[in-house]
């Protein structure tokens, strides 16, 4: 059985499609990377998925519930942590716990606030107001709370936003061992270096889910061939190539210059006509990364929301 | 595992909700300095009897009669003659300037047309622009002056006997015989206070959570609507229970308010009416979509309740159609239970339909709350 197993998601706010028959499934125990620009309905997608918004269109099923009948049952399994902090900032991080602990109804309270600040080395902490604490130790806190009632799915709503690199590698590291254990992940991120980490990717751009697999999968299917060109006044090399036939991207990366186009013989014939120019510029095949297929699905995408 | 209600989950909310409340100092003190402070202030300040108003005399001979009828009127302690005008001209300047609210003209001619049984006359002009300020004075007016003449002629005893025989109108200001206002005023103070923070408080309970972020939160953790609603609205209860003491005490001690009905049944509907307002304050908060709006809604439910209620303006004084509109103020009911039990001693059967009232609108308000209450964030 899918963890996440929904069909043809449609939702509108107002006249706009924010989600557009989004199909998706994520298998028991898999970490799945939700990709997409701002305002690409990740949110939108993640709160039908655990009950909080009802979709216009589609169906599914998250472990096993009905999405539009069997709301409360999934709110029981799921740990869901919201892109906002949205815990009580007047409360200390052990009532906050105490508070989750006691309307999913553990027993013993005490038991399981004191594991869970001990698992998440938040227990020296276990007397602070949320409100006070960094945007490391809130989102600390936040899967904290989301974890203690051993939910079998985890949705993630960009939690690593505004957290310093060691926080989202710790945090990261977390992520694993919960999969491990038989956890189900569901997360949405910006990061690329994060969607590496995951099982799987899904990309969501304009309400519509664009691309989705192993990583090595998603670049492979998007067709993407890569340059790199190196030698001096590459900033003029650029200019001359913005906007040529067969050139998608042109991006310098420190001293070098990566080229990425969809249609191969259109971009060699237009780097052959730079090495001619350019004598001292060389040019060899590069490695598409999952950046540059983003950077691709983005630009070729149309922005419903203008 | 109920899933529609859990006494556990209920508890979860409102220790949350108590930590909250403890945390928030500011509000806290306000909810219980406020009612002092205001039932000290109005308790003190309203007076729908004023007394000692500023009168200028008009008044160009000084013969017995004249001076009787100055000293009767003064004596009422209605009237302050602190201005003596020289002209009608000048007392009419007076009254336009506010310095005066009577002008009291005693022509020259008084004293002989009295002498001469002449249908004597004299003038007293208010300044009803506030009619209730006048109220007061001159409804004594008709019969101290005509016993202050009769006394100034040696008269009283054959007045006495001529009115013999005569229709005798005898009024007893029942419940409240020196007519004190502060009689009719603490009571619907508490009222009037318990609606002030009830309604406010709970009208920002959702808006809050909305506003802070934190809704998303709750809604995504399994917790039903009516656990919510009680989760918000029993802390506010005690808070009430609070309101209540505090008032009443001070009613007892700083104004001498004469308690002359049953403390339980006092007490049992002030519940009920606390309820009231909670679940009102409440229901406003699932129609409101920020602490901005609800401020407002309250406001524009406030206003009415407390002009229509009955706790500013005589309630039967209204007409007819904006009685029945005072009807759907649990205020106007609280009102008229509290001045029942506590001035006039009524039992249950008296006051019984008003707590139907309020019951009613419990259950009104927690029925459409619980409609409202949007359990996604759709």
């Amino acid at each position: 059985m899918n963890a996440i197993d929904v069909r043809g998601l449609v939702k509108r706010f107002g006249g706009k499609t924010v989600v557009d028959h989004v199909t998706m499934t994520v298998a028991e125990g898999e970490i799945v990377g939700f990709l997409g620009p701002n305002g690409s309905g990740k949110t939108t997608t993640i709160r039908i998925m655990c009950g909080l918004l009802t979709p216009d269109e589609g169906d599914g099923t998250v472990l096993g519930f009905d999405i539009r009948t069997d709301a409360l049952k999934i709110k029981r399994e799921v740990g869901y942590m919201t892109q906002k902090f949205s815990f009580y900032e007047d409360l200390t991080i052990g009532e906050n716990l105490e508070f989750v602990a006691r309307l999913y109804q553990l027993k013993p309270v005490e038991q399981y606030v004191a594991r869970t600040l001990e698992e998440l080395g938040l227990a020296s902490r276990r007397n602070q107001l949320a409100g006070t604490l960094s945007g490391g130790w809130k989102q600390r806190l936040a899967l904290a709370a989301c974890i203690m009632h051993k939910p079998k799915l985890l949705l993630l709503d960009e939690p690593t936003a505004g957290v310093d690199p060691k926080a989202r590698r710790e945090f990261w590291d977390e992520i694993h061992r919960l999969a491990d254990g038989g956890l189900t992940v569901l997360v949405s991120t910006h990061y690329m270096d994060e969607a590496e980490r995951c099982h799987r990717i899904s990309y969501i751009s304009y309400g519509k889910m664009l691309a989705t697999g192993t990583v090595d999968e998603v670049v492979k299917n998007a067709g993407l061939t890569t340059f790199v060109l190196q030698g001096p006044r590459l900033d003029q090399v650029a200019t001359a190539l913005q906007g040529r036939p067969g050139v998608d991207q042109v991006a310098p990366f420190g001293a070098t210059l990566h080229v990425v186009g969809s249609d191969r013989a259109a971009l060699e014939k237009v780097l052959a006509d730079v090495e001619n120019e350019h004598k001292d510029v060389t040019v060899t095949p590069g490695k598409t990364s999952l950046e540059d297929v983003f950077i691709q699905f983005m630009s070729g995408s149309k922005d419903n929301m203008a | 595992m109920n899933a529609v209600f859990s006494f556990a989950r209920l508890g979860a909310l409102l220790i949350k909700e108590f930590i909250q409340m403890r945390r928030d100092r500011i509000t806290f003190a306000m909810m219980l300095g406020v009612p002092l402070m205001q039932l000290v202030l109005f308790g003190f300040a309203i007076n729908n009897d004023p007394k000692s108003l500023p009168a200028a005399l008009v008044a160009t001979s000084s013969d017995p009669y004249t001076r009787a009828m100055v000293s009767a009127l003064q004596t009422t302690g209605y009237y302050r003659f602190d201005h003596v005008a020289q002209s009608a001209e000048e007392a009419e300047f007076l009254m336009a300037r506010g310095d005066v609210s009577f002008v009291v003209t005693i022509p020259a001619d008084f004293a002989r047309r009295v002498e001469r049984g002449d249908n004597p006359q004299i003038l007293i002009e208010a300044d009803a622009t506030d009619p209730a300020v006048a109220s007061g004075a001159i409804s004594t007016l008709g019969t101290v002056a005509g016993q202050a003449l009769l006394r100034a002629q040696g008269t009283q005893d054959a007045a006495r006997e001529a009115a013999h025989g005569q229709l005798d109108v005898v009024v007893h200001r029942r419940y409240n015989p020196e007519g004190v206002s502060q009689y009719n005023i603490v009571p619907g103070l508490l009222g009037v206070i318990l609606q002030m923070t009830m309604v406010m408080m709970t009208a920002m309970a959702l808006t809050r959570e909305t506003e802070r972020g934190t809704m998303e939160n709750l809604l995504a953790m399994p917790s039903s609507p009516a656990e919510i609603m009680l989760g918000k609205v029993l802390p506010f209860l005690v808070v009430g229970a609070v309101q209540v003491v505090v008032v009443l005490v001070a009613a007892k001690l700083l104004f001498g308010i004469p308690f002359v009905g049953s403390l339980t049944l006092l007490l049992s509907s002030v519940l009920v009416f606390v309820l009231s307002l909670v679940l009102l304050g409440y229901t406003i908060s699932t129609m409101a979509r920020s602490q901005m709006q609800a401020m407002q809604l309250t406001f524009f439910f406030f206003l009415p309740s407390l002009l229509l209620s009955g706790f500013m303006f005589p309630y039967r004084g209204m007409p007819g159609w904006a009685q029945t509109f005072g009807e759907i103020f649990p205020l106007t009911h609280f009102l008229r239970i509290t001045r029942a039990v506590m001035l006039k001693g009524a039992e249950l059967p008296a006051v019984a339909t008003e707590i139907g009232w309020l019951v009613v609108f419990v259950a009104l308000f927690a029925g459409v709350a619980l409609v409202r209450f949007r359990r996604t964030l759709d």
